[in-house]
């Protein structure tokens, strides 16, 4: 008996085929909290359609230390070294914000001399950690040479920050009322020595990235960020005006005498990673300029407010030779700089941008409830919305572009 | 003793030669270890390796202190480092596959080497040229492709087998890579075989051909393809980097996305063999660049080896030759290091995009032009 041969339609096959929708998945990623270029503890809880971001949920406080309730349980000077840990790129500014906002509380006003060193300090630790967010940025696109030219610039501010406050890293060199100890001799002619072979040796580290054909594929029109967008997630420093918001502390509330040097603040136009890479790389030598500017008009004086007599420890000598300073001394270092009842909220213009800290006294050497205003913690915040349609290795492009350091973040 | 080794059975003449493959690969895989780490430590100003040190070698004068300066027991550790270590295999693996992969990638490219020649000397009997080479085969070129592409299953099992999210994605990264890279870089040698292979003769792949079509006499005969073809040129070198996933192209294990890549979940031995792997990838890769478009053995453009070596006693010709291959092969790996460590890395899509819209058509382009002009200067 002859069978029926049964030959499959083949077109009819193919197009059956092609209706179908195939099964698909979405995948989810855990990218951090230990990951090359999560910069610290941040986790990404990415979900991928393939290899591009349809969600991502960022998940913080891997690194939280409770910095804000262990301010309540110590004198104000004490929590000084803590603020070395929070944007622990950037110590000295760091301290010195957190001191203003404490004079602020007290209605002090710290003598010129402090304003200048306060300036100076901070403008160097700008620029260690630009240093530092341009060269993780390079391992972030791949180019890992960056990385070792700008931590090699760091390495000399370190050594200078050693001469002045004693550690490389965790500076501790505010106190409330002035800094820890004058500069050293000499050490202002270092800087400017320091300044006068890093700008060339900065335009020679850009100039690896700036027109390099890959890193501008990797960068331009990645990670866009509208200014109404940047504004609305509270966005601030280099992020904010890397989206074209010429918005900076120093000069929109000069605080310290910013309003005495001349600068410019660097904006970007489009806000995309690249905008944000150069203005960072712009801001270095604005910085380098305002140290320059500082360091001509360095006014004499004391380094620190010696009519605030509760405030300020007094000098060692002068806590040797007379009754009442050695009392007050004394009476500083167990109850803490005594501090008016109110409420005060300062903000400073950070590498990161802005800090600022809310402190709540009821009199007293201890706070009753500080708040601090992470600068990377708001920059973060708008990872869900920008991360949205990216590809995987865009994500590092933009986590690298908005450079935040966790300390900060998580507190 | 020669003889001796003639008379031998072939399958331990084949044995033999394969030892010597191995035996000249390997520590050469290590040194470019070795070469990486100080060429990056060079590019980035900072003394690299320099400090470990065995104790009676450091008591040799001067010799003691130059080898401890070049980090050379740097690499030994590193090496003794990778077989004691404990062998943690991770529990969510495939363990079969898990296990072969790295002995996929590494097989292959040994393999390669076999068909690659690496110098030249002058038999007595004959008076002509003769390669030094393993194995002599016709379709040379052709081998080295086919035995060479076969290290993307190493990649593409060891992301599968890893049963984890960043060897996959880099195992899948790797697969498409490679293959679309592939097809750019055997279009680029075309025109080179198109050009040797001269209607009349005898059709040949060898690679020793190709060294021998660039050391004829006359200009054109004895110009390097570098300069006769810069295109094909430049298309192999740039399939070359991808190939051997090197940055910019170094997709599968881009560590600032991807951790490791495919070897994410890889330790200790396992781990170094890809890494070994990946070195003898990049110097036959250079060794047949240096084959194929700067003249193999010959000294120079427009003097042949025959010519500087015609007066010397055999061994010390041979050595001469196999000195110049060398002396090329490793300045084309220190081109490779040199990359590496100035250029940031593609991201994946544009890696692609490279590959499939300009790379590919302008190898075709290129295997067009030089057709037609080959068959123009032929009818001529």
């Amino acid at each position: 008996m002859p069978t029926e041969l049964n030959v499959p339609d083949a077109a009819a096959k193919t197009a059956e085929a092609a209706s179908q929708e195939f099964e698909t998945e979405k995948m989810s990623l855990a990218m951090g909290p230990s990951h090359p270029s999560t910069h610290g503890v941040l986790r990404l809880q990415l979900e991928l359609d393939g290899e591009t971001v349809t969600k991502c949920d960022p998940v913080l406080g891997y690194l939280h230390r409770g910095d804000e309730k262990i301010a309540e349980n110590m004198t104000y000077n004490q929590f000084v070294p803590y603020t070395d840990r929070l944007d622990y790129l950037a110590p000295l500014a760091n301290n010195a914000a957190y001191a203003a906002a404490v004079e602020q509380l007290a209605n002090l006003e710290v003598p010129a001399r402090c304003q200048s060193i306060r300036v100076i300090t901070s403008e160097l630790a700008r620029v260690s950690s630009h240093l530092m967010g341009l060269g993780a940025y390079g391992i972030d696109v791949g180019a890992w040479s960056v990385f070792l030219y700008s931590f090699t610039e760091r390495e000399k501010l370190y050594t200078l920050f050693e001469e002045l406050t004693g550690a490389r890293f965790t500076t501790s060199y505010s106190r409330i009322g002035g800094v820890a100890r004058d500069m050293p001799e000499g050490w202002t002619d270092r800087v400017l020595e320091f300044c006068e072979q890093f700008l060339p040796i900065l335009d020679e580290i850009l100039k690896l990235l700036t027109r390099n054909k890959i890193f501008m594929d990797r960068t331009v029109d990645v990670g866009v960020i509208t200014a109404e967008d940047a504004i609305g997630y509270g966005m601030s420093g280099p992020n904010l005006r890397g989206s074209g918001v010429k918005s900076d502390l120093r000069k929109d509330r000069p605080y310290w005498g910013y309003d005495q040097y001349e600068f410019d603040v660097p904006v970007g136009s489009k806000g995309d990673c690249y905008d944000r890479y150069l203005c960072r790389g712009e801001e270095m030598k604005q910085s380098v300029s305002i140290i320059r500017q500082a360091i001509a008009k360095l006014p004499g004086g004391s380094y620190y407010a010696e009519d605030a007599r509760k405030i300020f420890a007094p000098r060692k000598d002068k806590v040797m030779s007379s009754m009442e300073e050695l009392i007050n001394n004394f009476m500083i270092v167990t109850e803490g700089p005594q501090m008016p009842a109110g409420e005060v909220y300062f903000e400073a213009e950070n590498p990161k941008g802005t800090l600022g800290f809310f402190i709540v006294s009821k009199g007293g050497g201890v706070p009753w409830r500080m708040k601090i205003r992470g600068p990377s913690f708001c920059n973060l915040s708008i990872l869900p919305h920008i991360c949205k349609n990216e590809l995987v290795s865009d994500v590092v492009s933009i986590l690298g572009s908005l450079d935040f350091v966790m300390g900060e973040c998580d507190r | 003793m020669i003889d001796l080794y003639l008379n031998l059975p072939v399958w331990v003449q084949a044995t033999i030669k394969g030892l010597i493959a191995i035996g000249v690969l390997i520590p050469v895989a290590g040194a470019c270890s070795m070469a990486e780490r100080k060429v990056s430590a060079w590019i980035q100003g900072r003394p690299g390796p320099n400090r470990a040190i065995v104790p009676w070698v450091a008591w040799i004068p001067f010799v003691g202190k130059a080898l401890q300066r070049l980090g050379v027991f740097h690499l030994m550790a590193d090496g003794a480092k990778f077989v004691f270590k404990e062998d943690v295999v991770p529990g969510h693996v495939n363990k079969f596959y898990y296990y072969v992969a790295p002995l996929v990638a590494l097989i292959p490219a040994l393999c390669t080497i076999v068909v690659v020649p690496f110098g030249a000397y002058i038999d007595a009997t004959t008076e002509t040229l003769k390669p030094l080479i393993l194995a002599d085969v016709d379709v040379g070129i052709l081998a080295v492709f086919a035995i060479g592409s076969l290290s993307v299953y190493a990649l593409i099992l060891a992301g599968w087998a890893s049963n984890s999210k960043y060897p996959f994605l880099g195992g899948v990264r790797a697969s498409a890579q490679l293959i679309s890279y592939e097809l750019s870089m055997t279009l680029s040698v075309i025109p080179v075989f198109l050009w040797v292979n001269a209607p009349g003769g005898n059709g040949t792949l060898s690679l020793f051909d190709v060294v021998e079509s660039q050391s004829q006499a006359g200009f054109l005969g004895g110009m390097w393809f570098i300069f006769l073809m810069p295109m094909c040129a430049f298309i192999f070198l740039v399939a070359l980097f991808a190939e051997t996933n090197r940055q910019p192209f170094d997709m599968p294990e881009s560590e600032s996305d991807l951790v490791g890549g495919f070897h994410t979940e890889y330790g200790e031995f396992k781990w170094s063999l890809f890494f070994v792997a990946e070195y003898v990838h990049m110097t036959i890769g250079s060794g047949v660049f240096v084959l194929l478009f700067l003249g193999g053995w010959n000294p120079l453009p427009w003097i042949p080896l025959e010519m500087v070596i015609s007066s010397m006693p055999m061994w010390l010709g041979a050595l001469v030759g196999v000195g110049c291959f060398l002396g090329k092969t490793f300045f084309f790996i220190f081109f490779f290091m040199w990359v590496r460590w100035t250029l940031p890395r593609f991201r994946y899509d544009q890696v692609m995009k490279l590959g499939w819209q300009k790379l590919l058509p302008l190898a075709i382009a290129n295997v067009i032009f030089y057709a037609l002009a080959i068959a123009m200067i032929e009818l001529s």
